[in-house]
């Protein structure tokens, strides 16, 4: 294959800070790749270990979880809250096999534009050098109790 | 009941389980006699003599109630649930290895090659031939083959469609009585069955709510194992002690036996209500009760917790988001015996 890997990257971005630094840094025009989702969720601290699991079960090459500098959290102490359960959840994705590279913890102020989109440029190419995760999508034998996750169709809203 | 009188059908099986659930079923006690009086017991291999032919034989549809336990770990099994999947009405996922997996299903943290390296080639087996099994054999008489041994352990409901859950390790005997009881009711005609994939014979909550030992503000310093805990105070949570219980995440159902004989909950009786992945629910628990913000203490408290997956993962690792890890499904550990 000559083309080059390009990752998939689900970000989730904290509303007061890096949700805004990825604003800052589309309006100063600060170039980053593609690659990354972003995802705002209200607060670091709203991060589920599930959210992680989900996005690499389902076709993501790695996820970065970004929220505001330690002792700068809106909700006071949120922030400490999620990295402790990122460090808890690396040591288990370890033991699955997943590379620590493929999920990142990094501290964004809403000033740090630039920053963020470094962090993102550097995840996406150490993840580039990792190559894809491909995690299996198995059948499953049409189990009812995963109906209840199907996405509830939305309706179209007139113009 | 059919109109010629004849008595529903029952059914159980096994396929990758310890037979532990059977053995809960039994301990149902005089209740036992309940299922003889309004039940045909047709397929039981642990209870009854029957071939897979009789099954195979049997009308579609024709198996009234099938309480399914095991996960499937090759293609046996497989086979099998998809039969009694056929030939029954109500098909039940009955105890944690149905459900999700359970401890067999710890297997998918490794590759089939290690599995088989453990199996037959550590110090507690005797195998000086290195003698390995072979899936096909040229015997003078014919090929014969073994079951073929997957390289992910699956539920049930990951291979057939399931009505009706029924966790635990094994499920609670007044739990599976309360159920027989039900099905029974349901087939005169006096108590309506639960909607389709409900989960039976549980509670709605979790462990903690049905816990008797006090509970406080949790502040985790340190991870400890029960067993290097010099005097566990037997009336305050075991969790704010610092032994790593699962209860917080697991459905209730069981009436706590574990924390309250002193041990802690493993979590036998899978997610609560609405709790997707219970690995995941156990990290953000466990994550948030420690006490501390600096980073290289929280590594020094998690260093308490020797074997996360294990864990938080001992009953659910094949239902659960990731389902097994790298080794066990990436061709790399898919080795074909070297």
């Amino acid at each position: 294959m000559s083309e080059q890997f390009e990752p998939v990257i689900i970000g989730f971005t904290c509303n007061w800070c890096s949700y805004r630094a990825a604003d800052l840094a589309g309006t100063a025009r600060i170039k980053y790749p593609p690659n990354v989702r972003l995802i705002r969720l209200m607060c670091s601290g709203r991060l589920d270990p599930t959210f992680v699991l989900k996005a690499l079960a389902s076709g993501a090459d790695g996820v970065m979880i970004t929220g505001c500098h330690p002792g700068e959290c809106h909700y006071l102490e949120q922030n400490y809250k999620a990295m402790r359960r990122y460090l808890l959840l690396r040591r288990t994705l370890e033991q699955m096999g997943i590379e620590p590279e493929r999920v990142k913890l990094v501290w964004a102020s809403a000033a740090e534009g630039v920053r963020l989109a470094q962090e993102i440029t550097h995840m996406v190419e150490e993840i580039r050098a990792l190559g894809p995760l491909h995690w299996p999508t198995w059948p499953d034998g049409g189990s009812r109790r995963l109906k209840a996750e199907v996405q509830p169709e939305l309706e179209e809203v007139a113009a | 009941m059919s109109a010629n009188g004849a008595k529903p059908k029952f059914a159980m099986y096994w396929a990758a389980s310890c037979g532990g659930c059977e053995i809960a079923v039994l301990n149902i006690h005089e209740k036992i006699l309940d299922v003889d009086a309004n039940f045909d017991v047709v397929f039981w291999p642990v209870a009854m003599d029957a071939k897979y032919k009789d099954v195979e034989a049997m009308p579609d549809g024709s198996i009234t109630l099938c309480l399914f336990n095991g996960g499937i770990r090759n293609d046996e099994n497989e086979a099998m649930a998809h039969l009694l999947r056929r030939k029954s009405k109500i098909l039940v996922a009955f105890g944690s290895c149905a459900c999700e997996g359970c401890i067999p299903g710890l297997a998918n943290l490794s590759s089939p090659q290690s599995i088989f390296d453990t199996y037959y080639e550590t110090v507690s087996t005797d195998n000086p031939q290195h003698i390995r099994p072979q899936f096909v054999y040229a015997a003078p008489e014919g090929e014969i083959h073994i079951p073929e041994f997957y390289p992910v352990l699956k539920t049930l409901d990951q291979v057939v469609q399931v009505d009706y859950y029924m966790p635990g390790c094994p499920p609670e005997s007044h739990q599976i009585a309360a159920v027989v009881d039900l099905v029974i009711k349901a087939l005169h005609g006096e108590a309506e069955l639960p909607p389709l994939g409900s989960v039976i014979g549980v509670g709605n909550s979790t462990v903690c709510d049905e816990c008797p030992r006090q509970r406080n503000v949790k502040a985790i310093k340190q991870f400890t194992r029960i067993q290097d805990l010099q005097a566990p105070d037997p009336t305050l949570c075991l969790l704010e002690q610092g032994i790593p219980c699962n209860g917080l995440a697991t459905r209730s159902g069981c009436g706590a036996l574990c924390p309250q004989a002193g041990a802690q909950c493993i979590g036998c009786y899978g997610p609560a209500d609405g709790v997707i992945d219970f690995g995941a629910r156990l990290m953000t628990a466990f994550a948030s009760v420690i006490d501390s913000k600096d980073p290289a203490e929280i590594e020094r408290i998690l260093d308490g917790l020797v074997d996360p997956a294990g864990q938080f993962y001992r009953f659910s690792l094949p239902g659960s988001l990731l389902r097994a890890a790298k080794p066990a499904w990436s061709r790399n550990g898919k080795s074909d015996e070297g």
